[in-house]
């Protein structure tokens, strides 16, 4: 059954026309170049952006449900982690929102800053981050109210090669062990082959691939083609 | 360190200390009551200390500028957030405060007079409209300013717009609130002694132009440097409040 159904989503300037479904467990990558309209994408599924046609979850249509109510994790480009909040405040930030006890707050944080090996920063804030920590603190952060659907915006472009592998498979081993939908922009081929169930292309707004990494690798077709010769990929 | 540290308070100590001895030296050679000497000022300052009438004068001053500027920073900072999370809010207070904040603070001071009469209203009122204007105005700039994204952030997260304002958009807008409270912590001194010097018979104004009737010139040294003196603490006590409250993460 699919968890994420998007039919025929336009959004002002961007997004013309796109019609995706998702499995459940899936990991999927949005391959793109600037401006395609990748992260817009993600925006619809958020219902952070306007637009026109429907989004389901698990068949039930979100388009009057707020973002607020939606339960998914979003790590967003810039991470923008709270810097008036120590790393232990931004992660448990679902958790306040949905008024959790004191207690349970501190088990869940704990332990989820244990799980992405962060618990010796957890009274720092954010400003005394590393990059490669701000992504940490921000994935924990899109996590700890254990949402079912993790959209994931370029979260590896910020970073050195060597922190950018070791996150790339922290992330991969996540979305196996919390069994998460997982969608990931990148414009990187390289960690999309490392990580795609499936892959989305997107040009100019428009849906121009969905199918399998071998699809794309391995025997890509002349459109296929033309976009990598085009987009610099 | 320790030597760093001693040098650097030598090289603002001896600029005050040969200040001083110049201003001995003339005012001694110069043998007038219009230019008393830094001794003449300091015994001066123990005398107004002895009598009471410093502490009397300094008390009422204070007791007028904690009151207006506690008064109009919180009526600046619910105005601001208000204009700033409401859209309606803000373009309905944009154009009138547009006019109002041009006005010099003295300038509202014949209309008081009038309105209020010569009591302690008068400048609890003058001091709240000079804090309020710049509260007001830094508190939206700080609103606006959070980024689009920190919202978006707290909405992900489950927030409600009620929630992100409070514990998102505030926290994140308390450094321009914060800098416009130290840029009123010398401008309603000033406005407080404008307003005794002209209006009402007490405070360190009223001290102020008693002791220019009377060609006191020591006295009206003396109240300079406790103005000075009260300027600078307010400043600090703000610079002191904000590196408690935001210092740690800013």
């Amino acid at each position: 059954m699919s968890i994420i159904k998007l039919k025929n989503i336009y959004t002002p300037y961007c997004l013309k026309n796109i019609n995706i479904e998702i499995e459940s467990g899936e990991l999927i990558v949005i391959l793109g170049s600037s401006g395609a309209g990748k992260s817009t994408l993600l925006n619809v599924i958020s219902g952070l952006n306007e637009y026109s046609g429907n989004v389901y979850y698990n068949n039930k249509n979100m388009d009057k449900v707020p973002t607020e109510e939606r339960n998914i994790g979003y790590l967003m480009q810039d991470v923008h982690l709270f810097p008036h909040m120590k790393v232990f405040d931004n992660v448990a930030f679902g958790l306040k929102v949905r008024k959790y006890s004191r207690n349970i707050i501190r088990e869940k944080v704990e332990k989820m800053l244990y799980l992405l090996k962060i618990i010796n920063i957890k009274n720092r804030y954010p400003k005394d981050l590393s990059g490669g920590e701000k992504q940490r603190v921000g994935l924990a952060r899109a996590l700890i109210a254990e949402p079912k659907i993790l959209l994931l915006d370029e979260p590896l472009s910020s970073l050195d090669p060597r922190n950018s592998t070791e996150i790339r498979d922290e992330l991969f081993k996540l979305h196996k062990h919390l069994n998460l939908t997982t969608i990931f922009v990148t414009h990187n081929f390289s960690q999309a082959k490392a990580l795609a169930d499936r892959i989305i292309i997107i040009s100019d707004g428009k849906l121009i691939h969905y199918g399998s990494a071998v699809d794309i690798f391995d025997k890509p077709n002349k459109k296929i083609e033309s976009f990598i010769k085009v987009s610099n990929l | 360190m320790k030597i760093k540290f001693k040098e650097n308070n030598m090289i603002s100590v001896v600029p005050i200390a040969v200040f001083i001895i110049i201003w001995q030296i003339l005012g001694y050679a110069a043998q007038t009551p219009l230019f008393p000497t830094p001794v003449k000022v300091v015994f001066e300052f123990f005398n107004l200390l002895k009598n009471g009438v410093l502490i009397s004068s300094l008390l009422a001053s204070l007791w007028r500028v904690v009151v207006g500027l506690v008064l109009g920073s919180i009526a600046g900072i619910i105005t601001g957030i208000l204009m700033g999370s409401n859209k309606i809010f803000e373009k309905s207070l944009q154009p009138i405060l547009s006019i109002l904040y041009p006005i010099p603070t003295l300038g509202w001071l014949p209309l008081l007079i009038l309105w209020i009469g010569i009591n302690n209203k008068l400048p609890i009122t003058l001091i709240f409209i000079c804090a309020f204007f710049p509260v007001t105005y830094n508190t939206l700039t700080g609103i606006k300013e959070v980024k689009e994204e920190y919202i978006k952030s707290a909405k992900v997260l489950g927030a409600s717009s009620k929630y992100t304002l409070k514990e998102v958009i505030i926290p994140m807008a308390l450094p321009n609130i914060f800098s416009g409270l130290r840029q009123e912590s010398g401008m309603v001194w000033r406005t407080v002694i404008a307003a005794e010097m002209f209006a009402v018979p007490s405070g360190i104004g009223s001290l102020l132009i008693n002791a220019e009737s009377l060609i006191r010139v020591d006295v009206i040294m003396v109240c300079l440097g406790v103005l000075s003196i009260m300027c600078l603490s307010f400043h600090r006590g703000f610079l002191w409040l904000e590196n408690k409250m935001i210092g740690e993460w800013r």
